[in-house]
């Protein structure tokens, strides 16, 4: 009774993994991931040949380090969606440490290539980010913490993760990476939230941002001036955010067409960042539409499969790794349309970068295994009107 | 909600009596107490997950219709045009009175460069100086070669030149319509017109605008889409604004001066008929402005409307009305003449000494400064204030360019007696020669304001009275006498009864404190015909001189009206005026009647 109330799955003998496997993940989620990726292959054809052809490589160079990046990261999701969740957090736990270690040691052994900020380790054939990594695991380490503050004289689990998103947050802006840093506080925040913070210090939290922001606004000229660049409605056609809306308004409601667009010769960053902007421009708004219902979809389903989830730590992971993978694509869109400032950030599953791709398989992976459907003993808790349900 | 104790004391008592371990009980306590815990957190997240779900979905809602918004929008930039382009091309042109075009449109291309898809630079590079051959080679490729992706080469090419970059056959070089502002008389009437610039640039239209003048002050009215295919009718003729200018030209350049400038003005409708301010320039391709030094010396500034001006003797006509109109002289009144007056120690003098007095008409005729003086006196400063006013001359020109409201009268700051004095003989108080003009015909029309407008105009609108006919009519007559026998007799244009007054003012010193002895601002004033007014006519020359009659002359008399003459002999025919031809006794016909 125990055993089934608390998650842990029954075991059947016999019940081979595959068919289990297939019964219980989400394969509503699991399709929009693999059309994600499949789009994302399609943006990268159109989006990467300029910048391929710039270093001097053949056109699809980056095409074809997409997809085989795509297939460790879609193998490293499908293995990691048939864990179970004690595993997940092992592993994500071992995880975070080693991606923490890995990051703590960036500014001995890291490069920055030529980019400003030190966030890679370069191995020769490619590249690895450990911060990317170090999302999914912070966020399952997180969830352990606060589920085990919810134990009877379990330990002070939200304020020891709250120190530890510290820490992360601190080793991120030294290199800078403030987008991650705002991805890794903003995923605590929202477990923090589901944990149960009262709402006295919700509302006090909101109003110190507000209050920060202000003063911010009014003392720093560099804050002030991007904000007042963020809310003139005129924009620098010549800037990248110019590029961006004007690809989008280009594309109109089908599209310029197919290698037709022109955004991506003028955009350094069009296979990453902005690959939006190619999209909106090439393939039209029904695209984008398409993008951002898939993305909706994986988000939105996560949560209400959540919602019936009796576990804490299953609950709070799942919800952190939901939220974080929903913000950073709204972040990627929501610069490109000029709904926020802007912010590098790449759209998950869609932009180009092998680090991305397989931390961003990975993060799925557990959102996927976390979100599967197991037995919730509900007809436990009704028998014996538990849980305050009457 | 009630919470249990986890040891109950009754409980464990009555276990330890039964044999039973009490350590059970605890644990039992302890599991209730933790899935009640579990329970009601359950039950928040729940809450909260609801609302986190629904946050989400509205934050992908608002970013997937902004992008609809935006999609639907119309391109900035447009390059491969997948959306209709609407930047207003067809500007509305701009005609004379006689509907002759003063500005119109002319489709025309820019040239730019897309170094990514250009094949080899150093011939793009090569055959394009030979087109341009302001262009530098070295500069060229090092662009083609840079960073850039996307570069403006000319904002404006010809035909021919089009044509010659399509036969690089660079795919390169790209083209993009504009629609370019044209002015086809050059520089006529290039201060009226002012000249057009592109606003809002994009690859396949950019948006004329105006930066000066009519273009600018009408810049809504033209750009509206609604009114292309319609033409703004200003009320300047081009053919007189032609001689006009072209006589200015030649005084100009007879008399050394440094600048000229010359409003011809209808005198009961305040139309415009010629404005014109030399040096000049091209609309078509407008200086920059200078960047130091006084802006009044660029040929852009306009001197007719924007230049301030000391003009002298010819506001002594608005003295001397006042004084007829107020009943304190008439036209023979005698003015004591015998200076030189001295106030708050400036003294006051003639040119000449004109002897002990003067009738009100000669202190006109032979410009006595010391006669019109006592006469302002007589007036006293408020009353005189109150009719400079009433004429226009104390507040900015209601003219429909964009710098006439910027120019302002320079009043006297403390406005005593002394200024009484200098205003009545056009000291003190610097205006354009546009208000001067429309402040004679609103004082010889016959005493009604006119408005000075550079739009025609439909029929005659009489303004508030500002002085009686019969004043406006001594007026006249005094002013024809100064060119019948005073200091305009070069003014005299044959069948035409040319009447105004002449002005020679000192020009202040830039620096303040005093007058130059050799520098003046040469003006004339004038009406034609006096007896029945039709146009007004001012001409100003900056800092004029001529050698004539064995001394060098820098008077009005000798120099603002000859040019005027010239200009009256030229335009009044091109006007429709017909000249007054004094019969010759008996013709060569003689009529016979049986």
């Amino acid at each position: 009774m125990t055993e089934m109330a608390y998650g842990a799955l029954p075991k059947r003998e016999g019940d081979p993994i595959l068919p289990r496997w297939w019964r219980t993940i989400d394969k509503w989620s699991v399709s929009c991931v693999l059309i994600l990726f499949g789009i994302g292959l399609l943006l990268g054809l159109a989006a990467s040949p300029p910048l391929a052809e710039r270093n001097g490589l053949n056109p699809f160079y980056y095409v074809q380090r997409q997809a085989f990046f795509g297939g460790v990261a879609l193998v490293a999701m499908f293995i990691t969606t048939m864990m179970g969740p004690n595993l997940v957090r092992r592993l994500g736990v071992l995880g975070f440490g080693v991606a923490f270690v890995a990051l703590a040691f960036l500014p001995f052994f890291g490069t920055d290539f030529g980019k400003g900020a030190v966030r890679w380790y370069s191995l020769g054939f490619g590249s690895v980010q450990p911060s990317e990594f170090l999302k999914p695991g912070f966020i399952i380490v997180a969830a352990w913490l606060m589920a085990a503050s919810q134990e009877i004289n379990g330990p002070p689990g939200k304020s020891m993760s709250l120190a530890l998103a510290a820490i992360v947050v601190i080793f991120l802006a030294l290199q800078p990476d403030f987008g991650q840093s705002a991805l890794i506080l903003f995923g605590w925040g929202v477990m923090y939230f589901l944990a149960g913070a009262p709402f006295v210090l919700l509302i006090a939290i909101a109003a110190i941002v507000v209050m920060g922001g202000m003063f911010a606004y009014n003392n720093s000229e560099h804050f002030a001036r991007r904000i007042d660049g963020f809310l003139n409605p005129e924009i620098d056609p010549t800037t990248q955010l110019g590029y961006a809306s004007n690809a989008i308004r280009e594309g109109g409601f089908f599209g310029v067409g197919v290698g037709e667009g022109q955004v991506k010769w003028s955009l350094p960053d069009a296979h990453t960042d902005f690959i939006i902007a190619v999209a909106a421009e090439e393939y039209g708004l029904v695209l984008v539409l398409t993008i951002i219902a898939l993305y909706t979809i994986i988000v939105v389903r996560s949560f209400i499969r959540l919602i019936a989830e009796r576990d804490p730590f299953i609950r709070l992971a799942g919800t952190g790794l939901a939220a974080i993978f929903g913000v950073q694509a709204l972040i990627n869109m929501g610069v490109a349309v000029r709904l926020l400032p802007a912010k590098g950030m790449t759209l998950p599953f869609v932009s180009y970068g092998g680090s991305s791709l397989i931390a961003g398989g990975i993060a799925i992976g557990m959102l996927l295994s976390l979100t599967r459907t197991r037995p919730q003993g509900s007809i436990g808790d009704i028998l014996a009107r538990r849980g305050g349900r009457q | 909600m009630t919470r249990i104790p986890l040891r109950p004391l009754a409980r464990i008592l009555e276990a330890r009596s039964k044999g039973e371990n009490p350590d059970r009980i605890e644990r039992d306590n302890l599991r209730h107490r933790h899935e009640e815990m579990r329970g009601r957190s359950r039950l928040r997240a729940e809450g909260r997950l609801v609302v986190l779900a629904g946050l989400f979905l509205c934050a992908f809602i608002v970013v997937g219709v902004r992008m609809g918004v935006l999609s639907q929008s119309e391109p900035r930039e447009t390059q491969g045009a997948a959306s209709g382009v609407s930047i207003a091309t067809a500007r509305a042109e701009i005609v004379d009175r006689n509907g002759r075009i003063l500005a119109t449109n002319m489709a025309t291309h820019a040239l730019y460069a897309q170094p990514p898809m250009m094949v080899d630079h150093e011939v793009a590079a090569r055959e394009l100086v030979k087109i341009f051959p302001d262009m530098d080679e070295e500069k060229l490729l090092a662009q083609f070669g840079g960073e850039r992706k996307f570069l403006w080469l000319r904002r404006k090419i010809s035909p021919e030149q089009q044509q010659l970059v399509h036969d690089i056959g660079e795919p390169g070089l790209l083209f993009g319509p504009r629609d370019m502002r044209l002015y086809p008389n050059g520089n006529l009437a290039a201060h009226i017109l002012g000249g057009a610039g592109f606003g809002r640039e994009g690859v396949s239209a950019a948006e004329v605008v105006g930066v000066a003048g009519v273009e600018k002050r009408f810049d809504d009215w033209l750009g509206d889409p609604e009114n292309s295919g319609q033409a703004l009718q200003l009320s300047l003729d081009l053919t007189v604004q032609a001689a006009v200018e072209q006589v200015l030209a030649g005084g100009m350049g007879i008399m050394s001066a440094k600048g000229a400038a010359a409003v011809l003005m209808d005198v009961y409708t305040g139309e415009v008929i010629s404005l014109a301010s030399l040096p000049d320039f091209d609309p078509n391709n407008r200086p920059r402005p200078l960047t130091q030094g006084d802006a009044a010396d660029s040929p852009l500034f306009n001197r007719a409307v924007q230049g301030l001006y000391e003009l002298g003797s010819t506001f002594k006509i608005f003295a001397a009305a006042q004084a007829i109109e107020l009943g304190l002289v008439n036209q023979g009144t005698m003015i004591n003449t015998r200076g030189p007056i001295t106030s708050g120690g400036f003294r006051i003098n003639d040119f000449h000494d004109y002897g002990p007095e003067l009738s009100v008409t000669d202190v006109i005729v032979e410009s006595s400064n010391v006669g019109i003086a006592r006469i302002a006196i007589q007036i006293g400063a408020e009353r005189q204030q109150e009719f400079l006013a009433s004429l226009g001359l104390l507040t900015a020109t209601p003219l429909e360019l964009i710098e006439a409201p910027g120019a302002r009268p320079l009043k006297p700051r403390r406005w005593q007696e002394l200024s009484t004095m200098t205003v009545s003989y056009g000291h003190g108080l610097s205006t354009s020669p546009l208000h001067l003009a429309a402040a004679y015909a609103s004082l010889l029309n016959g005493g009604t304001l006119v408005t000075p407008t550079i739009i025609r105009q439909e029929g005659v609108a009489r303004g508030a009275r500002v002085i009686s006919s019969e004043v406006s009519a001594q007026a006249r007559d005094m002013l024809r006498q100064v060119v019948v026998r005073g200091t305009a007799s070069f003014g005299d244009v044959q069948g035409y009864q040319v009447g105004g007054k002449t002005g020679s003012a000192d020009k202040p010193k830039e620096t303040g404190g005093g007058y130059y002895d050799d520098k003046v601002i040469a003006t004339f004033a004038s009406v034609f015909p006096a007896n029945d007014p039709r146009y007004v006519l001012v001409v100003m020359l900056d800092e004029p001189e001529i050698f004539a009659s064995g001394e060098l002359r820098r008077t009005a008399g000798w120099t603002a009206v000859p040019v005027a003459a010239e200009i009256i002999r030229r335009a009044a025919p091109l006007l429709g005026l017909k000249p007054e031809i004094a019969s010759q006794g008996a013709s060569g016909v003689t009529l016979t009647s049986n």
